[in-house]
């Protein structure tokens, strides 16, 4: 597995997209950039960014950076604009305004190359499930040009010790298990940028323990970068290097879980998550 | 790590072979119905065939249309059911996180599509011929043109079924079965345009099966050769429909996009 490169930001101009359809060259957004990736590893870099759904501000000129190597937390409330922002990261939803580069590069123009380098994903997507575990990861292989797949799935199922169930069905697997191999399919390209939407709500405590320490093991080693959400403020806590609160849309706080909890005199990032929503 | 736009089309067709493999209701959908029609309806024509006064090849214009039609029906299919099945298995998201681009995945629905209508369609042709000694290569060179038509129109109308369906979620997934039926009565598969009344066949002059079952209905009745201006009526027709349905998809996906639909289709 090749380590990834490094990163070093190119100082090209950044297309902007405007509710009108039409793009403007965001001056301050692209200086402010350029100004921030200096000296820094950002893999992931948000400004400005904003969504809105008929009116209806779904997030509201956010900024912020995932640097390699780093997990950074999303959280917030029901409605905050984790998984609006999550989309516009994954290009499957269209941002009103604002820039998104990933290693350097606009999403809205290198979207396909973004994607080839990196993954995603959650407990609330399955996999088809006529196909057996193997089929599934083998065709996933194939969509992001694995090399030696085989050798790649055996190792991942090994990894998340599913490997009894390469020839399952998926209909036949547990929620659990399904969860499993879709972290499978998210590593099999080696992403240096992974994102993960609750990739622990279907899994027993057993079970999600063994994937926190693994994901954060494959972090340490391989240095890729993970843009984490999860209501689960324990996880969180053990999980992420930085958190970002989201509320309405908007980023309202940002540091590691050690800094918030100062901040606010919590006792855990639970508390504080009550504090903030409730304030 | 890159991939080729072929290995990438390939692996994404591969998805659906798979389930073809794996899946006894699918493999049955693809045999089940077309022969399901072609015994019920090649019993009717074999009836109707024997009664005073029947058209002559009655069984040939039937059979002839019914098997034609099938092939719309089924590249309709291949291309808007296959999207359905990432939408029920909830792979949707799985599908366009990837390297694999919309125009992409397009392709790879067409090439289902013509490997679902070579599988139906060797079974139906077949099965003419064992059931009713109908044997539809009678038709000639100008199968070859005829066929391709419809597998053109039949890709047009489902690449804009699965816009459709992609825009407006599950409840429009009724339309993967329905809409190439409403094609059916202008189309005039099992009857000629001119019995039909005279708006509606203003309408026919605009939908190109109804120069492609002009054409198979002229070749039967002339006994051979080829109906070069049905012909060019309907490709010259499909030339519009299939950049229109193209240019309906890219803007579809783009307003999809926008509005942050894509995540919710399989809601």
């Amino acid at each position: 597995m090749a380590e990834p490169e490094e990163i070093r930001l190119p100082k090209l101009p950044v297309i902007r997209c405007t509710t009108s359809g039409k793009r403007q060259t965001p001056q301050r957004s692209i200086q402010s950039l350029n100004r921030l990736s200096e000296g820094m590893d950002a893999i992931v870099e948000v400004r400005g960014l904003t969504k809105l759904f008929n009116g209806f501000r779904a997030v509201e000129d956010i900024s912020f950076d995932c640097r390699k190597g780093e997990i950074l937390g999303l959280i917030g409330p029901n409605g905050a604009g984790k998984t609006t922002t999550l989309q516009m990261l994954l290009g499957l939803t269209t941002p009103t305004s604002g820039v998104i580069r990933i290693f350097g590069l606009d999403m809205d123009a290198k979207r396909q190359e973004i994607l080839s380098r990196v993954n995603f994903s959650s407990s609330y997507i399955s996999l088809p499930f006529s196909l057996t575990v193997r089929e599934n990861l083998m065709v996933f292989a194939r969509l992001y040009g694995v090399a030696a797949p085989k050798k790649r799935i055996e190792e991942l199922l090994a990894i998340f010790e599913i490997g009894a169930l390469k020839n399952t069905p998926v209909r036949r697997l547990s929620s659990g298990q399904i969860t499993r191999v879709c972290l499978c399919k998210a590593l099999l390209n080696a992403p240096e940028v992974l994102f993960l939407d609750e990739p622990t709500a279907s899994l027993d405590p057993d079970i999600a323990d063994k994937t926190r320490k693994l994901l954060k093991k494959i972090k340490d080693e391989q240095s890729i970068s993970i843009l984490y959400t999860s209501h689960n403020m324990k996880e969180m806590e053990e999980m992420c290097d930085r958190v970002i609160f989201m509320d309405k849309g908007r980023v309202i706080e940002t540091g590691t879980p050690e800094e918030i909890k100062r901040k606010y005199g919590g006792a855990d990032l639970e508390d504080v998550f009550l504090m903030l929503a409730r304030s | 790590m890159r991939t080729s736009k072929v290995a990438r089309i390939s692996a994404y067709t591969a998805r659906h072979l798979y389930l073809y493999k794996r899946s006894l209701p699918r493999l049955m959908e693809v045999f089940y119905w077309p022969i399901l029609d072609l015994v019920v309806w090649g019993f009717v024509s074999i009836y109707l065939s024997r009664q005073k006064g029947s058209l002559p090849d009655f069984i040939t214009f039937f059979l002839g249309a019914l098997i034609l039609w099938d092939i719309l029906f089924r590249s309709q299919q291949g291309i808007s059911v296959s999207f359905l099945e990432d939408v029920w298995s909830r792979n949707l998201l799985n599908i366009f996180v990837s390297p694999l681009s919309p125009a992409e995945y397009i392709t790879s629905l067409l090439f289902l599509s013509i490997i679902k209508l070579l599988l139906t369609s060797a079974v139906m042709v077949t099965l003419a011929w064992l059931l009713y000694s109908f044997n539809i290569f009678t038709l000639g060179f100008a199968l070859i043109p005829l066929v391709v038509n419809l597998i053109v129109m039949g890709w047009s109308i489902g690449i804009i079924t699965t816009a459709i369906i992609m825009r407006y979620g599950q409840e429009a997934e009724v339309l993967a079965w329905g809409i190439a039926l409403l094609f059916q009565p202008v189309s005039a598969v099992f009857y000629p345009v001119e019995v039909l009344p005279g708006w509606v066949q203003s309408i026919a002059l605009f939908v190109p099966s109804a120069h492609v079952f002009e054409g198979m209905r002229e070749v039967v009745a002339g006994g051979g050769g080829v109906p070069v201006s049905n012909i060019i009526w309907a490709a010259s027709l499909n030339c519009v429909y299939i950049t229109v349905s193209i240019i309906f998809f890219r803007w579809n996906f783009k307003a999809v996009k926008r509005k942050g639909l894509l995540a919710k289709v399989g809601e």
